[in-house]
């Protein structure tokens, strides 16, 4: 084995000897750029898998509970609107398709189509959270929002409301509020892991204008892009879970 | 191999010895270079000094949740003050205490060293942790300083979520940003353990710390999110009143509790885990040899990690889980006492035919073998279906677990401690006085937690602050007992600060150990080793070390 033990005479903090031309974001206590990027690459789907375990309580809140309250959830998810989350579907894979385009330009060093890209990625994101907020207010307006205000009457007498359901007993009427707290817990946590991602996605736009991506560091610009996959995907399940399935009362 | 030899201690000559001139600890000045350091060995350090602040308020409330119980009669507080006493006590303990001991501090400071790299693979990510921890810290004292928590360390539906008038989502909120450190921590090693080890270091050549370090960081990055989540839920259903818990709107309490210990449970392998490696290092050194069954104290390691996570509800078997799923989960649980018994019997196989020492690390090392075990047969105890029904909510469950985790866990760690202590400082500490804190500890430990078997057999239930007063002489003992605790605990912290400034030159390598750290100058450089090292011999290879310092003499400058 060799093992440095003399006395360290010189300040550099840096080891001699390095065999890799050192790019400028290369971090010393990494060997070569490669061994940094796949860190970092490494990091980031163990990063993922977290956030797969965090939403997975939610999830299995969600089946257990729809299980337990069959009609009511089924009731429930009629309240929710089929166009506007397969709209927001439809938004949410056209912003993925562009962010994957990012990671393609910032590859072959095209910094204009980076910026354009990673804007275009943003402005889907914002029609996504557009039309949350829209059907979050819609929510509120019927009093579906879970809490003090929530109000039944429109399951425990569907047809009062113009409603094709079957009217639900009161007590079973009371389930449907935890539908609700799981479909905002759910595309809430979701919505924030969105909005997050919009704030980097500013902060990578104002980096690749300078020209940071586009000279063989694309570490940063393919992580994100990872990042933003996931939540795509997150609601690819959430979206028939929540809103499609079992769309007719039995 | 001759019998017991006295000391292995090799200490340079200190008439000549100095401290090395350059170190990780003066390599910058100031605060804010330790502030915003991107150094593993100094946020380890940062790390140390941060859980010791926490572990002494955490041990104030055991002095008085313990001063409580004195007397039969409820006379020093109120029972609702009680209730936060226990509460803080075993918050603060476990979440700010013993998670992050082991790991963030010894695991921090030496797993890179031991796999021959410079840093952890995100330093800054690293220091991050720190800052969570702190934030997620400060919270939970803000709840302390609002007037307390009273759920337990539990937070048991709905009774944080609807029935107390205290600072629950404070302290939650707390817990889910230490909750972000933790998950951050176990991240950051699993990548480092992956990518970053030096040319020649296999998988099978890592230290047994280094394994135990990347079982605890799995629990860590699958356990912690699903905390992160529950507590999120508690705090919602406590803010805006969503029903996920709430049984008067169709919620299950049950669910809370599957939830919550999914978590707790792997945790408390979290806890264990690391301070099993820690003892893995601290017997091959004192007995000379390599740790028999090597590559079963590995993969113990992971089992222990993987069983962890199907175990959760023989906390749940009085709490109205079906009796079907309480055997299933009865069955489980006895399973995942097997890796921690295969252990135990390779450690002492290990003694069995080493020439062992009686250093202060080896000392506390003794006690964590036998203390942990005793914890853990009382766990297999209640593991059985049967016998739990008798013995949870009673003192037996405070006892059982105090075993593992204060007999087991706090002694490991200060073994680990006193063992790396001239490593980390490049000082040695006094020996009388750290052999007789070991020794101290252990008693006290015993003294304090046997009798709370008893008391636990003979019906005490937990968390009351009135008792009958048959019960009084048992507990009288057990408060004695954690008096001489406390002076066990506050001896290393007055000598290892002394030794600091006072304590003899440790040189390199004064265990004459194998490991990677132990060839590196005592405290080591900011980068661990100027070239990289490469690795041609396996871990606790004591004959390659005779080999090599036949041939070379290494001093520091
Ligand atoms: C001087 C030493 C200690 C004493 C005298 C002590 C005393 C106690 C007592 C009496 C309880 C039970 C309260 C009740 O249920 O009524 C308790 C609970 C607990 N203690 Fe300790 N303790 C000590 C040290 C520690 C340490 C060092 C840790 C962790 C490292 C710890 C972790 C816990 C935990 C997790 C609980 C559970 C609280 C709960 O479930 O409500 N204790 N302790
Ligand atoms: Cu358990």
């Amino acid at each position: 084995m060799i093992v440095a033990t003399h006395p360290h005479t010189h300040e550099t903090a840096q080891p001699e000897g390095h065999a890799h031309v050192a790019l400028p974001q290369h971090r010393h206590h990494f060997e070569t750029q490669e061994q940094q990027r796949e860190a970092g690459t490494f990091g980031m789907w163990l990063f993922l898998l977290t956030e797969i375990m965090f939403f997975g309580g939610l999830f299995f809140s969600y089946l257990l509970y729809r299980n337990w309250y069959y009609d009511a959830f089924v009731v429930a998810s009629n309240q929710l609107s089929v166009p506007l989350g397969g709209t927001n579907t439809a938004v949410l894979i056209t912003s993925g398709f562009f962010m994957a385009l990012a990671v393609w330009a910032a590859e072959v060093k095209k910094k204009g189509l980076l910026v354009l890209t990673l804007i275009l990625t943003m402005l889907f994101g914002c029609i996504f959270i557009g039309i949350k907020y829209d059907e979050y207010h819609e929510k509120w307006e019927k009093h579906h929002i879970p809490g003090d205000h929530f109000d039944v009457s429109e399951f425990v007498n569907p047809h009062a409301y113009g409603l094709k359901e079957e009217p639900l007993p009161p007590d079973q009427a009371q389930h449907t509020q935890i539908f609700f707290s799981l479909y905002f817990a759910m595309t809430g946590l979701h919505a924030l892991h969105m909005l997050i991602g919009l704030g980097i996605l500013v902060w990578l736009t104002v980096r690749a204008q300078r020209g940071d991506f586009t000279a063989g560091y694309v570490a940063p610009i393919e992580n994100f892009a990872l990042y933003w996959h996931f939540v795509d995907i997150v609601w690819l399940f959430l979206f028939p879970l929540l809103y499609l399935i079992n769309r007719h009362p039995v | 191999m001759s019998a017991t030899s006295s000391t292995i201690v090799n200490l340079p000559d200190q008439k000549t010895a100095t401290l090395p001139k350059r170190s990780y600890l003066n390599n910058e000045d100031g605060l804010l270079s330790w502030l915003l350091t991107g150094d593993h060995k100094r946020i380890a350090i940062l790390y140390l000094i941060s859980i010791t602040f926490f572990f002494f308020i955490g041990g104030a409330f055991a002095g008085l949740i313990r001063l409580e119980l004195l007397t039969p009669q409820p006379d020093l507080v109120a029972s609702d003050t009680y209730n936060k006493f226990f509460s803080m006590h075993g918050i603060i303990m476990v979440f700010l205490f013993l998670v992050p001991s082991v790991p963030a501090t010894l695991g921090n400071f030496l797993m890179p060293i031991m796999i021959g790299a410079k840093d952890l693979a995100f330093p800054k990510v690293n220091l991050l942790s720190w800052y969570l921890y702190w934030v997620g810290g400060l919270f939970t004292l803000a709840a302390l300083v609002l007037g307390g928590v009273d759920t337990g360390w539990t937070f048991t539906t709905p009774l944080s979520t609807h029935y107390l008038n205290t600072h629950v989502v404070t302290a939650a909120v707390g817990i889910f940003i230490i909750g972000f450190s933790s998950i951050f921590t176990g991240l950051n090693f699993i990548v480092t353990i992956h990518r970053m080890r030096a040319p020649g270091m296999t998988w099978f050549r890592l230290p047994l710390f280094v394994w135990s370090n990347y079982a605890a960081s799995i629990l860590m990055v699958l356990g912690t999110p699903v905390l992160a989540i529950t507590l999120v839920l508690v705090a919602l259903e406590r803010t805006i009143g969503i029903g996920v818990f709430d049984p008067t709107k169709g919620g299950d309490p049950l669910l809370f509790q599957h939830l919550f210990w999914f978590y707790s449970h792997p945790a408390v392998y979290i806890m264990i885990l690391p301070g099993m490696g820690v003892i893995s290092e601290v017997i091959s050194t004192f007995s000379r040899k390599r740790v028999f069954g090597y590559t079963a104290v590995a993969f113990s390691s992971v089992a222990i990690a993987l069983f962890g996570f199907f175990v959760w509800a023989h906390h749940m078997f009085i709490m109205g889980v079906s009796n079907y799923s309480a055997l299933v989960f009865s069955l489980l649980t006895m399973l995942v006492a097997v890796p921690s018994a295969i252990k135990i019997f390779n450690w002492a196989f290990t003694l069995q035919k080493g020439s062992i020492t009686f250093e202060t690390p080896m000392l506390y090392a003794f006690g964590f073998m036998g203390l942990f075990t005793i914890g853990g047969m009382t766990g297999v105890f209640l593991g059985a279906l049967g016998m739990d029904i008798h013995l949870t909510e009673t003192y037996f469950i405070v006892a059982h677990f105090h075993f593992v985790m204060v007999g087991g866990m706090l002694m490991a760690f200060l073994s680990g401690v006193h063992f790396w202590w001239p490593k980390m400082t490049g000082r040695m500490y006094p020996e009388s006085l750290s052999k007789l804190a070991a020794v101290t500890t252990f008693i006290g430990f015993n003294l304090t937690f046997l009798p709370q078997f008893i008391l636990g057999y003979l019906g005490m239930p937990r968390r009351y602050h009135a008792y009958p007063p048959e019960f009084q002489v048992l507990n009288v003992l057990s408060t004695a007992g954690a008096t001489v605790l406390g002076v066990g605990y506050m001896l290393p912290l007055l000598y290892l600060g002394w030794s600091l400034k006072y304590g003899a030159i440790a040189g390199n390598n004064p265990w004459q150990a194998t490991g990677l750290e132990w060839q590196i100058q005592s405290p080591p450089l900011t980068e661990n080793f100027i070239e990289v090292p490469i690795v041609d011999h396996e871990a606790y290879d004591y004959e390659w070390l005779a080999h090599k310092t036949e041939q070379e003499v290494t001093t520091v400058g």
